[in-house]
């Protein structure tokens, strides 16, 4: 005897989340029902395994069905097919369009094309992740991408309505897009240490700072590119670099303001030059396409992030006297009276400071 | 011209793409009522087309408006081909006709394709002018209300039940018609949904003529089921009871119709108000309309009779089982004699005027039910014949009427004038059918059937309600009811008079044993009772309910024509007596000694006979505690054996005393004795032989271990009798925290919340080996109702503490080897604690819903009207939109989070989609608990058939089948969103037919489900006064239903 047919339908549909989020982790029925077993719902009800297996089979039918709406989860809530309580469907949009951290990690920064989803299947090995919802996670980046590519206004809001996602997960896919959309690179080994929220939070900054969409909400052009004259305009920061006045002027004023505040301050006296100049020198080749892609790299490469995480130990500087330089490096330049460019450094360094400041850590 | 109907399409959303270069669809909508179409124009290139048509005016006989439905087809314009369908909206006008149901259609309602399903929705409004026709010859019975409910409406009073309505339409099946071997399967689906929904209006139009022949103005239990006979046509059959009902509305009530003047006047004879005298003028009504009318009119009867007898027709009738308490030995008493003699004259002379003492009802007005028989049911086995003339499906009219006849002779034999509680079913296997029909005899009040008595008894009776205007109507509102009708009610009080035996207890219909009953001690009762209805609400009740259920499996040889049904037909009575045997022990087992609402069903394969009956056992108060069950072994030498019995006695005896603890069974032990002596000779013993062994000279070898108490014996004098003592045994327990009855509410429990999901589900099974002895078929088959009932708990247990009502289970055997089982039921989650208070102080089963329905009508009256400003939601929900669901938003509060967002969402879209989607709440009862139904819109009756020929790509047969499930619900819950309603009640499917051909990759599934569309509010949103004011406050903070 075998079941040849077996179907559950409630008026109001019946979800299951730990079931729902078997087959977001892409689970086979098997797997999920075997999980289900061991974590005891059977001895809770009394029922047996081919109990929970139909039960299974049932909510990924749902689940099934219910994945084309949650492709633009506007639908869900004018649907008809299902009836589910608001804040279910609240729940099954959010969660269809959590990632994994690891996952993200991997494909930040690519292009999302077909290229990149033909080796998922590494990207699957590697993390552990399974194909199946590695899949449905670069599916949903593209998708988003797709959609808020055409828009005008502000990104995150963008997302926020378009997928009705909540404040955090909108904006962590306003990173993905931003990412996706300039191509920076993340995969170097240099940048292994750099969690997701890392990125999400240094393209937050650049989202609300570079871009045209950062000025003036109204604008007709949208923020997943940074604005090209403010890129212009920072090649004029190189004076700071190649006039030596100003240079040397700069390093005094900031070694007298740290002096006597610091345990670091030798390093940073003797490093400032080092500094100054990779800063600096990011800053005037971003209109460089290729050097925006490798702009995170030069951040740790160029400038102290990676010479400050690796010497010894000793001359390590704190966060806080990270903090404490950026600060004071900043301000100097305003004292310069040959600088004329401090609306443009401000805007410049307000972002570097935060992404620093971010990324510096173990 | 008697109507105009008119349409206007406004847009469409979420339409599939049809022109895969633009990825859009040029669709346009033509609007088809009878033979007129009209068309919008083509709205290009969108998905979310803005038609925003006129008003397209149909003049049309309202003849018509009852028979047909409005079709409307939305269709992709092509330059250079034909256009392609995207599929098709059949709505029911028949709403619109009833000045007391829906005013307007509006609203969104799913596109429905046969092959693809719902392919996006469109947003129509429908209205229906109506003049007036004073032609007393005419077709149409407009305004006649339909209720697939039953019991009496709530918001409604009945004044008169007129009694049984029948009819049947047929019609060639379109997909064997010759035509069906040239167009696609796709047309020929359309046709059959077009076909059946013309069928199922005709039919309704139909039934309502004879109502109003009768004098009624409602039809109450309206059953309407679809017999697809295959190549001899497509049956169409309803039955149902014919009511005046009056509308509860305080302000109106004195003025609303005549009907309540010629009630409330004594002075008034019958007559002078000609609709209001139901026998005479449905006998003489003048047959020259053309309406078939098979009730009471026996020359049609004879007639139909001859062709039968002519005709080719070959048919079985089966004798019938009456079932009531099983017993032997009799009883004797004395009294009650001349009290009954004087009820049943003057009740009959009510009820022998009509053919068919005959109702649909399952709850009654209190005081309605007078006394309880038992079950009578009837089976006929008929072979299938061609129908040759659509216009005169005697054949069929004269099977059922055969069926009715012995239905009522049963009911007589059992001392009864009236069966109530009463259906009709079919089961088909190619020209195979099996028709069978139950009910529950009983003794009826003649004060609602009858005008004298209604005047007399009923005027001064309504009068001294009219200061508790909660009362009025409430059919099971408990209390001091049928005040003094004929002066009998010393003898009956309401809590147990139904159970006392309405027959002649020195003639008695079969062997019973009668005791005194055990609540008022002077009458008999039996000392079982089966019936089909549902639990009066003035019964007195110890403990808790539960589901019962009989499974039984029978083989039968393949065979042909006459040799099949022959021996179908002898199967019949063994299968019944089977499954009686069965109910009986469970009840048993369980210390029960009631059945209600058993339904039987009996279902036919090629090769084999399933058998199911459901009933849901209690403990009635009145009748005598059952007895343990003894067990007999017939080789009492060997020691082994004699072991092997006393651990199987112990077991049992165990499980009783398990279940009694479970359903809480603690009646009062020594009331016996307070009492004495007129109970005869307790110490008998009531036997039940298993089939053959019919010997009862062992009587006296049994040792009666129960003391006092009656045992029931079981022998075991086979290995079929061991068996079943193990299955028996082997009936999974409830999971803690579950309670079920096939019922509408589980005696003793009381305190729904509002927590509740009504589902289906639906599992077939493949019989791998063939040869099954009947035996091993009865294994699986209890299996799969097992497993089927263990699944449901499993996914229904965060409604824990939770009870499945209405648990209704259908048998069918598809394909040899095949067996197909569904289940609809609905899962009621309780509240625990304040049940057990609530255990403690009340010892009656009343429904709480009843009280105050006048009041409840005025206040929403009002509230439809001007609750469109709701305070609170806070943010601005376009007005428009605003109109039907603000009534629905007190009671369906979802959280603001997202429904804020999808909001704003819309308004920078400005997409067409309105209001959020109204939610519908679906349930197979005749009520929501913790709310209260205002107004009733309509009855729902939907076809439906899809198929698919990418069964795979579907995701298999149970991929096809649950999203065709979930259409139908979506399909509904929009109609009845159209209507303006937020409920469907008393809904059922009633056809599930599935058929599978996975080597052609194909699939096809008809379902028919049908309801009441309702309008229901909170209660605890009524209890605010003034509700203008302050419901929409309340129900933000409010408690769900606590009542």
């Amino acid at each position: 005897m075998s079941v040849e047919l077996d179907v559950f339908v409630g008026n109001t549909t019946i979800m299951d989340e730990e079931v729902y989020q078997f087959w977001l982790d892409g689970y086979t029925v098997n797997d999920a029902v075997k999980v289900r077993m061991e974590g005891g719902v059977l001895e809770e009800c009394e029922a047996s395994a081919e109990v929970l297996r139909s039960d299974t089979m049932d909510q990924y039918r749902t689940f099934q069905m219910c994945e084309r709406l949650l492709h633009s989860p506007a639908k869900l809530a004018n649907q008809l097919l299902f009836q589910i309580p608001p804040h279910r469907q609240t729940m099954l949009i959010e969660r269809y369009y959590t990632f994994d951290g690891v996952f993200v990690r991997e494909v930040l920064g690519k292009k999302l094309s077909k290229g990149t989803k033909k080796d998922l299947d590494d990207v699957s090995a590697k993390t552990g992740v399974t194909l199946k919802s590695c899949r449905r996670q670069f599916d949903n980046f593209k998708r988003v991408f797709k959609v808020v590519e055409e828009l005008k206004g502000p990104l995150v809001e963008n997302i926020r309505q378009h997928f009705l996602l909540s404040d955090k997960l909108a904006r962590d896919y306003a990173a993905i897009v931003f990412f996706a959309n300039n191509r920076f690179e993340t995969g170097k080994k240099k940048l292994h240490y750099l969690t997701f929220q890392d990125f999400a939070f240094c393209a937050g900054q650049l989202i609300s700072n570079w871009t045209v969409g950062a000025l003036d909400n109204m604008l007709e052009d949208m923020d997943v590119d940074l604005e090209k004259e403010f890129l212009q305009d920072l090649k004029e920061l190189k004076i700071l670099i190649t006039d030596k006045d100003l240079l040397d002027q700069h390093k005094s004023l900031v070694c007298t303001a740290l002096r006597g505040k610091t345990k670091a301050f030798n390093e940073m006296e003797a490093n400032f030059k080092n500094l100054s100049r990779g800063l600096v020198n990011i800053a005037a080749k971003l209109t460089n396409t290729k050097d925006v892609r490798d702009f995170f790299i030069d951040l740790v490469e160029k400038t102290f992030v990676l010479p400050m995480r690796l010497p010894c130990r000793s001359d390590k500087w704190t966060a806080g006297d990270m903090r404490l330089y950026l600060t004071h490096y900043t301000n100097s330049a305003h004292i310069l009276d040959t600088f004329k460019h401090q609306v443009v450094w401000d805007r410049y360094m307000g972002v570097i400071k935060s992404c620093i400041l971010k990324m510096y850590h173990d | 011209m008697p109507g105009k109907l008119k349409a206007k399409i406004v847009a469409g959303r979420h339409l599939p793409v049809m022109d895969r270069a633009s990825d859009l669809t040029d669709a346009f909508v033509e609007v088809k009522f009878g033979n007129t179409t009209f068309k919008t124009d083509v709205f290009p290139k969108s998905l979310n087309p803005q038609w925003n048509s006129e008003w397209f005016k149909f003049e049309v006989d309202d003849e018509d408006l009852q028979d047909e439905p409005l079709q409307i087809t939305v269709l992709d314009h092509d330059t250079y081909s034909a256009n392609d369908a995207i599929g098709k909206v059949y709505i029911d006008i028949d709403p619109l006709l009833s000045c007391e149901a829906a005013t307007v259609i509006s609203g969104w309602l799913p596109i429905y394709d046969t092959i693809h399903g719902i392919r996006g929705e469109i947003n129509v409004l429908v209205k229906v002018d109506l003049f007036n026709d004073l032609n007393r010859f005419r077709q149409s019975s407009c305004g006649v209300k339909f209720f697939c409910t039953t019991s009496i409406p709530r918001c409604y009073r009945v004044a008169l039940v007129h009694g049984f309505v029948e009819e049947l339409v047929v019609n060639e099946d379109p997909e064997y018609q010759w035509i069906d071997r040239i167009r696609t399967p796709r047309a020929s689906n359309e046709a059959r949904q077009r076909l059946i929904s013309l069928m199922s209006g005709e039919l309704q139009r139909k039934i309502g003529l004879k109502v109003l022949e009768m004098g009624g103005n409602a039809v109450v239990g309206y059953l309407q089921c679809f017999d697809l006979e295959g190549e001899s046509g497509l049956v169409v059959r309803a039955i149902g009871t014919a009511c005046t009902l009056d509308k509860l509305s305080p302000g109106t009530a004195p003025n609303t119709t005549t009907h309540t003047n010629t009630h409330t006047l004594p002075n008034t004879a019958p007559t002078s108000n000609a609709c209001n005298s139901p026998s005479k003028d449905s006998k003489e009504s003048p047959l020259a309309h053309g309406c078939r009318s098979t009730h009471n009119s026996p020359v049609h009867s004879t007639c139909s009779s001859q062709r039968l007898s002519h005709s080719q027709n070959f048919s079985v009738s089966v004798p019938t089982l009456v079932f009531t308490g099983m017993g032997s030995g009799g009883s004797v008493g004395k009294e009650a004699g001349p009290l009954k003699t004087l009820l049943r004259q003057h009740t009959q002379s009510a009820l022998e005027q009509r053919e068919f003492p005959i109702f649909t009802l399952t709850c009654f007005p209190p005081g309605f039910l007078v006394h309880v028989g038992g079950v009578v049911s009837t089976r006929s086995v008929k072979l299938l014949d061609r129908i040759h003339n659509p216009d005169e499906p005697e054949t069929r009219d004269a099977w059922w009427e055969e069926i009715r006849q012995e239905i009522k002779s049963h009911a007589k034999a059992l001392g009864c004038h009236a069966v109530v509680g009463y259906s009709e079913s079919t089961s088909i296997c190619e020209e195979v059918c099996i028709l069978s029909a139950s009910g529950t005899a009983a003794m009826l009040n003649p004060r609602f059937m009858r005008e004298g008595c209604l005047d007399t008894g009923g005027s001064d009776h309504r009068l001294s309600r009219q200061p508790h205007p909660g009362m009025v109507g409430s059919e099971r509102g408990e209390g001091e009811v049928s005040s003094t009708w004929l002066g009998f009610e010393d003898a009956s009080p309401p809590s147990c008079g139904f159970v006392h035996i309405p027959y002649d207890e020195f003639n008695m219909p079969f062997p019973a044993q009668l005791t005194y009953c055990y609540h008022c001690r002077r009458q008999k009762v039996p000392d079982v009772l089966f019936t089909t209805i549902d639990l009066p609400a003035e019964a007195e009740v110890t403990g808790k309910g539960c589901l019962i259920q009989a499974r039984l499996c029978r083989t039968k040889k393949k065979a042909q024509g006459e040799v099949n049904a022959t021996s179908i037909s002898n199967l019949l009575p063994f299968m019944e007596y089977e499954l009686h045997t069965q109910l009986m022990n469970k009840l048993k087992l369980r210390s029960m000694n009631a059945l209600f609402g058993l339904r039987i069903q009996i279902s036919v394969g090629e090769n084999m006979l399933l058998g199911l009956a459901s009933a849901t056992g209690v403990y009635l108060s009145a009748l005598p505690a059952p007895g343990g069950i003894q067990i007999a072994g017939k080789t009492p030498s060997d020691l082994s054996y004699d072991q092997h019995i006393s651990t199987m006695q112990k077991r049992i005896d165990d499980t009783i005393a398990k279940n009694k603890e479970l359903y809480n069974i603690h009646p009062p032990e020594c009331i016996e004795e307070v009492v004495g002596s007129p109970i005869p000779d307790r110490q008998r013993s009531s036997r039940l032989f298993r089939s053959t062994s019919e010997s009862s000279d062992e009587l006296s070898e049994l040792d009666l271990s129960h003391g006092k108490k009656d045992a029931f014996v079981l022998e075991i004098d086979d290995t079929d009798a061991v068996e079943d003592i193990q299955s028996l045994l082997t009936d999974a327990p409830i999971p803690a925290g579950f309670y079920s009855c096939n019922t509408e509410v589980m005696p003793g429990i009381h305190n729904w919340t509002s927590g509740l999901q009504m589902f289906t589900s639906v599992r077939v099974y493949r019989l791998s080996n063939a040869n099954l002895t009947n035996q091993g078929l009865n294994k699986i088959f209890t299996d799969l109702c097992e497993n089927l009932l263990k699944s449901l708990y499993f996914k229904l247990r965060s409604m824990i503490p939770c009870c499945l009502c209405h648990l209704n289970f259908t048998v069918a055997v598809p394909e040899e080897e095949l067996i197909q089982v569904a289940v609809t039921a609905v899962a009621m989650s309780f509240d625990k604690e304040t049940q057990q208070a609530a255990d403690k102080a009340l010892t009656r089963g009343s429904g709480e819903n009843e009280e105050q329905l006048q009041f409840s009508m005025e206040m929403c009256g009002e509230s439809t009207i001007s609750n469109n400003q709701p305070t609170a939601k806070p943010s601005g929900v376009p007005e428009s939109a605003m109109v039907h669901s603000s009534r629905v938003s007190s009671s369906e509060r979802c959280s603001p989070l997202p429904e804020g967002r999808s909001r704003s969402l819309r308004s920078t879209r400005s997409l067409p989609c309105g209001a959020p989607v109204t939610v519908v709440k679906m349930t197979p009862l005749s009520f929501l608990p913790g709310t209260r139904i205002v107004k009733y819109l309509g009855i729902i009756n939907m076809f439906f058939i899809r198929e698919t020929t990418s069964l795979r790509e579907e995701g298999g047969v149970s991929g096809f089948l649950h999203s065709f499930i979930a259409e139908v619900f979506a399909m509904v819950r929009a109609h009845v969103a159209a209507l303006g309603g937020n409920a469907l009640v008393s809904y059922s499917m009633k056809e599930c037919v599935f058929m599978e051909n996975p080597n052609k990759n194909q699939a096809q599934c008809l379902i028919n489900v049908s309801g009441d569309a309702v309008i229901f509010i909170r209660e605890s949103d009524q209890e605010a006064i003034p509700p203008l004011l302050t419901s929409r406050q309340t129900s933000s903070t409010g408690a769900d239903g606590t009542t």
